[in-house]
């Protein structure tokens, strides 16, 4: 029995399915996330608010129903981010593995499928992936970035925004785990 | 022990990425070691793409526009309207040909001024991350391009090179969280650090007791031994005293506009700081005097405005002669002298004597009876056109504005 069996669940357990999608759409949908980031935003500079590898890793994670899944995708999307940047190996790692398995322990409460309930996991998310990054640059690599909070709060917004059309774009892709 | 992790698997996973991130994490910074193999297959790997995505933008990009103007342009006359979508379109192309090109001749021309040899680069896109500020250029170890070397464009100094791979490189913005240059302002020679905010810049290590003005212009000190002396970087947008010194904020030059050419200074050679331009026209103009001709025909008009019978030539053409010859005519009419003991002091309430005919006509109407009028109403109540003829022949008959007083007479 794991820790999460004896918590209570707000869905009936028909709708307690876990899906599962194509290895190349694990492959290639978090590579476009990042690719986005790298490309987009340099024509359309506001787009750089968009964390689209954050998305992407909670909707696998929260369609994965397993935390484990979760935050190992987490895990693996982030590093593919560090790898791109000039910082240390593992920021953005370690903030995406905390929120794939905080994302896919969710799932096991709520119906991830409703459209106000994304809306929420998308503006949550950002605001904890934020956080937690500075939180983590000040404890583990002693820089003194300010944290722009009002900012933050409308990128979060936009964020979750763009978090519910995308997800049912994704939606398209998934299949049922047997 | 199984059982407590099979207990608690998902934890454990957990726990196990952390903390292989976290060792990772802490051997890069305890041995300063460089991941470089992950980085330039990640680097390797994404670059040919994002090359590949430019490609189709750019060959693409020109079909899109038209398919869509042809789209629009259906409804109405096809013919005549296809020509001018053709045309608009060619005319966009050639304008942004025409932007790059002169994009890249100013970046030409400042590379040709610059005595540091410069290498020059395309910016390929961003590094992810929310408002990251750090970029990819297309130039990388091959071309020379060592970690640490300034970026400049025509308009100052835009960045440095923070990461080098062999098929490009990443360059940090000024206005990055992280970058830092020591700067001296262009009219007081007052010296400071600039750092990026992520927005903007700000000059820190500056008193308040030192001089900087608003507008002022910061160029690069070379004492940073990273970008040479004399680079311009940009004009002080606000400055006011702080707590631990002057907070001045700065608006880089370079990143005014959009940057997508830089120029990477391969090696770095100090210039000098220029002074500041004098003005060579003062404000105030001071027009030459008019010529002596103008000056007696502007006489000779005045003479002719008021002509004097008499002869006298003083012919009062200012207020302040008119007032003079009034207050001197009331001092003599009440046979007042000046500077002579024991001195009597005028009554200039009084109404002056009679001018000389023609005198001063203009200038104030006087009854026509040629002695100062004590006490009688002022002259100004009587019509002006009864006051002009001055000579004795002409002296009308005597209204009770012009009959003499019965007090100074006697």
């Amino acid at each position: 029995m794991t820790e999460f069996e004896s918590s209570p669940t707000h869905i009936p357990p028909d709708r307690l399915r876990v899906w599962s999608f194509h290895p190349a759409t694990w492959l290639l949908v978090p590579l476009a996330a990042i690719l986005f980031q790298v490309y987009v935003p340099r024509f359309l500079s506001y787009l750089s608010y968009l964390e689209l590898p954050l998305l992407v890793t909670v909707y696998f994670s929260v369609m994965r129903r397993q935390p484990p899944a979760g935050a190992l995708t987490g895990c693996l999307i982030g590093l593919g981010q560090d790898a791109l940047t000039h910082h240390y190996l593992g920021m953005y790692g370690i903030v995406k593995t905390l929120i794939g398995y905080s994302a896919a322990s969710l799932s096991l409460r709520f119906d991830v499928d409703n459209s106000g309930l994304r809306f929420l996991l998308g503006f949550g998310f950002f605001m904890a992936h934020q956080v937690l990054y500075w939180a983590l640059s000040h404890a583990l690599l002693g820089t003194h970035d300010a944290l722009h909070v009002p900012q933050t709060f409308i990128a979060a917004i936009l964020n979750a925004v763009v978090a519910l059309p995308l997800f049912q774009v994704l939606d398209r892709l998934k299949s049922e785990a047997r | 022990m199984d059982g407590l992790f099979s207990r608690y698997r998902n934890m454990s996973a957990l726990l196990a990425l952390l903390a292989g991130q976290l060792l990772l994490l802490a051997w890069q910074i305890k041995s300063d070691g460089d991941t470089r193999l992950i980085r330039v297959w990640a680097v390797t790997a994404v670059t040919p793409i994002v090359r590949g995505l430019e490609a189709v933008r750019v060959g693409t990009g020109g079909l899109a526009q038209r398919w869509f103007m042809a789209g629009a342009l259906e409804s109405e006359n096809a013919r005549l309207k296809h020509r001018t979508g053709d045309l608009e379109i060619r005319n966009q192309l050639l304008a942004e040909q025409l932007q790059q090109a002169g994009r890249a001749q100013a970046l030409l021309e400042f590379r040709s001024q610059l005595s540091s040899r410069s290498l020059p680069a395309t910016i390929l896109g961003n590094v992810p991350g929310v408002q990251s500020g750090v970029f990819f250029i297309d130039r990388g170890s091959p071309d020379g391009v060592k970690r640490g070397m300034a970026v400049v464009t025509g308009d100052g100094i835009a960045g440095q090179v923070v990461a080098v791979y062999p098929s490009a490189s990443l360059i940090m913005l000024a206005t990055s969280q992280g970058f830092a240059a020591s700067v001296t302002s262009q009219k007081h020679r007052t010296h400071g650090l600039l750092k990026g905010d992520g927005n903007s810049c700000h000059v820190e290590g500056i008193r308040n007791e030192q001089a900087l003005d608003e507008g002022e212009w910061f160029y690069t000190s070379g004492d940073d031994r990273i970008f040479p002396r004399g680079l311009r970087v940009g004009p002080v947008r606000s400055v006011r005293d702080g707590s631990e010194g002057k907070e001045v904020e700065v608006r880089p030059a370079a990143l005014d506009g959009d940057v997508s050419e830089v120029l990477i200074l391969l090696d770095a050679v100090h210039g000098q700081i220029p002074d500041l331009a004098t003005p060579s026209q003062p404000d105030v103009q001071v027009l030459p005097p008019p010529p002596e001709d103008a000056r007696e025909s502007a006489a000779a008009a005045a003479a002719a405005a008021s002509p004097t019978p008499g002869g006298s030539g003083a012919t009062p053409r200012t207020d302040a002669d008119r007032l003079k010859e009034r207050y001197k005519r009331i001092v003599e009419g009440q046979n007042i002298q000046i500077g002579v003991t024991p001195y009597r002091a005028p009554d200039f309430n009084r109404q002056p004597a009679a001018a000389p005919a023609g005198a001063g006509a203009a200038a104030e109407v006087q009854p026509p009876g040629g002695t100062a009028q004590p006490g009688a109403p002022p002259a100004a109540t009587a019509p002006a056109g009864k006051a002009t003829p001055a000579t004795p022949k002409a002296e009308p008959k005597r209204t009770p504005a012009t009959l003499p007083s019965t007090g100074e007479r006697r």
